[in-house]
């Protein structure tokens, strides 16, 4: 169900988005996003807002951070042209290869930017969610780069099936704590965090790996992250001679979609196109597309589109890939299908897997399951519209999925 | 005629005049059992001052074990907000203590903000606890439910800046929930002099009544905060009381 907007007001948000005014005083990007914590937050939020201004665009810390993307992480990532993916679409298609940088997929970016701060704010432990384990390495490797303590906290469900990576947090240093609290998945883990940050307000950074959560973390998450869209199009200019007609990137809590979109979205040539996990259709329960069937609501300290019950109840999602896996989503992404800049669609678990099958032959490159769902999404646009340039976030290498790879694409066949 | 809000302090007050400190009982609607619910509900009212209803919710993030259970044990019967007014609505008799719910903001979005304050007064309720929702947030629901004279509870915690404090407190409704500790409900607190003199705090900014909470579940700890306090908060242990379908009077009566 969605809300009915007249045109008037989303052509009003999408021309503040577009003047750079969101996220606003009160933390929000036209209707949505705000700050609904726990009393106990409200200083650690305060805090933590405070040391965004002083900090996030401060010269020497612009350059802790821009070095560690350059010397760490190994930025800036490939823009790789996909030669075979072209031919079979009809289109000119590329790829922003996030696949390649240092943990295997763009989480890195916001985790070792974060952990930068956090040291700054004289943070002395770190807390983190994951979903699919991917900010939950990428936290514990920039934990470990800079000598904090790490905590993650991981659903009980995605710990079985992102075994590889609940191994790969223990030998980068972190302690995984397995959530066993409601859905068992990404959302719980989130609760489970929160609790642990309103335990031990002092000291305590709350590492957020998702444009989501309450104000400020959207913003820093999207700032942090924008360096894949800023290369990116910097990439198209020199590499096509030309920008993009169509940018793609999946949409979980979104963000890597965030930071490929924003730095595209003054570009009015450019259609924007975000994929949610269609799971296994579009009944309740069924799936993780929050935009194509959610309504306004507060979850997790940010009012935003949310999967509901008509009481309000959260519902547990359905998606092949954990880090899909969320009932709600960021509030920018949000504001940008409300002003109507960005378009979003669902793609099924069984055709994501089809798209990934057929990017490993093509391409040779395995990406994430949750990246499949957009390179799925790309096909059935090349489809619809021949000929056009397609820029895809390949936002991060499908290695983590080899337990459910095992289970579907390979069942059989080893 | 006093309005609920007001109904919600003069209860507590109440309970101090008589020298003993109000007693403010937290039950999660419909646990353990929908059945047994309108009946635990008037015997828990019949021994303590305030009645906290707790609306169960799917992502009770400033909970502890105790309460996310019963929240999911209360779902999975079927228990939502209508239901909730329906069945406080159909009491059998009027409680003398005023009633409370307590929710998370997502179920009183869900009911629709424009009906809530009507419906909540209608069925008997005096106020709101919304733990997910700060101060600043707070503005639509607190006129909304002003409009029926109902209160919106304000918390602070030991980490709240004096100032804030005083300014929290300084607009307060019905009474100061002052949260003893940093950390969800339902642990064990200690009562060491940092929390009495928060407490002592919290008091002398407040127009209203005081009650403590989190962490309370025995006689020991209400006698350490009964001369810093007008009531303490009791949940977690009174719903594991009512889990292994013991007396919730008797343990409330137990407490002071």
């Amino acid at each position: 169900m969605a809300m009915a907007i007249d045109a008037a007001q989303a052509a009003e948000w999408l021309d503040r988005e577009l003047k750079g005014d969101y996220p606003d005083a009160r933390g929000r990007f036209g209707p949505y996003g705000g700050a609904y914590v726990p009393e106990t937050l409200i200083p650690s939020l305060e805090k933590l807002a405070a040391g965004v201004k002083r900090w996030l665009s401060d010269p020497d810390y612009l350059a802790d951070f821009h070095r560690e993307l350059n010397t760490f992480v190994g930025r800036p990532t490939a823009l790789t042209f996909a030669p075979t993916l072209s031919k079979k679409w009809g289109a000119e298609v590329w790829l922003k290869r996030e696949d390649l940088a240092h943990t295997g997929a763009h989480k890195i970016n916001n985790a070792i930017g974060q952990a930068l701060l956090a040291k700054r704010l004289g943070a002395t432990r770190i807390v983190a969610e994951t979903g699919a384990g991917q900010h939950g390495v990428a936290s514990a490797a920039a934990c470990a780069r800079l000598g904090l303590p790490c905590t993650v906290y991981m659903g009980a469900v995605d710990i079985e099936r992102q075994a590889p990576n609940v191994g790969r947090m223990k030998l980068l240093g972190a302690t995984v704590v397995p959530v066993t609290a409601g859905d068992q998945t990404l959302r719980a883990a989130v609760d489970e965090a929160l609790r642990d940050w309103v335990t031990n307000p002092d000291g305590t950074y709350y590492l957020l790996g998702s444009a989501i959560g309450p104000h400020p973390y959207p913003y820093i998450v999207r700032e942090l992250q924008s360096v894949i869209g800023r290369e990116a199009r910097e990439q198209m200019l020199k590499q096509a001679n030309a920008l993009p007609d169509l940018v793609v990137a999946c949409v979980g809590g979104g963000s890597n979609s965030i930071g490929m979109f924003h730095p595209f979205i003054k570009d009015t040539s450019v259609q924007i196109l975000g994929i949610e996990a269609g799971g296994r259709g579009a009944g309740l329960g069924d799936n993780s597309a929050t935009l194509s069937f959610g309504r306004p609501g507060v979850l997790q300290g940010c009012y935003s589109m949310l999967l509901q019950d008509d009481d309000g109840q959260i519902q547990e999602t359905h998606s092949v890939s954990a880090g899909l896996d969320y009932p709600g989503v960021g509030p920018e992404h949000a504001l940008l299908h409300s002003a109507g800049r960005v378009s979003y669609e669902s793609v099924t678990d069984d055709e994501a897997l089809e798209a990934l099958a057929e990017c490993c032959e093509a391409e040779g490159i395995i990406p994430a399951i949750e990246t499949a769902h957009a390179f799925f999404g790309a096909r059935r646009y090349a489809h619809a519209n021949p000929g056009k340039r397609i820029l895809i976030c390949l936002s991060g290498r499908g290695d983590k999925d080899m337990p459910t790879l095992q289970k579907t694409l390979l069942k059989g066949k080893i | 005629m006093s309005t609920p809000a007001e109904s919600i302090s003069m209860a507590i007050r109440a309970a101090h005049d008589e020298g003993r400190p109000a007693l403010v009982a937290f039950v999660t609607a419909g646990f353990p059992k929908v059945e047994q619910f309108t009946d635990n509900l008037l015997k828990v009212a019949d021994a303590a001052d305030v009645v906290e209803i707790g609306v169960p919710f799917s992502d009770p993030m400033a909970d502890g074990a105790t309460i996310q259970l019963a929240s999911r044990a209360a779902l999975a019967q079927g228990v939502s907000m209508v239901w909730i007014l329906e069945t406080v609505a159909a009491l059998p008799r009027r409680p003398k203590a005023p009633l409370l719910l307590m929710s998370y903001l997502n179920p009183l979005l869900s009911y629709g903000l424009d009906k809530l304050p009507a419906a909540a007064r209608a069925a008997g309720i005096s106020g709101f606890i919304v733990p997910d929702l700060p101060h600043e947030e707070a503005a639509d629901l607190e006129a909304a439910l002003a409009h029926e004279g109902l209160a919106l509870i304000q918390m602070v915690t030991p980490v709240t800046p004096q100032a804030r404090l005083e300014r929290l407190c300084g607009a307060a409704k019905g009474f100061v929930y002052a949260v003893t500790m940093t950390g969800t409900t339902g642990k064990n607190v200690a009562v060491p002099e940092e929390v009495t003199g928060y407490l002592d705090r919290v008091r002398a900014a407040s127009n209203v009544p005081v009650c403590a909470g989190f962490g309370i579940r025995a006689k020991e700890q209400v006698a350490l905060l009964a001369s810093h306090v007008d009531g303490v908060v009791v949940g977690s242990a009174l719903l594991e009381v009512l889990e292994r379908g013991e007396d919730p009077a008797a343990f409330l009566a137990s407490l002071r």
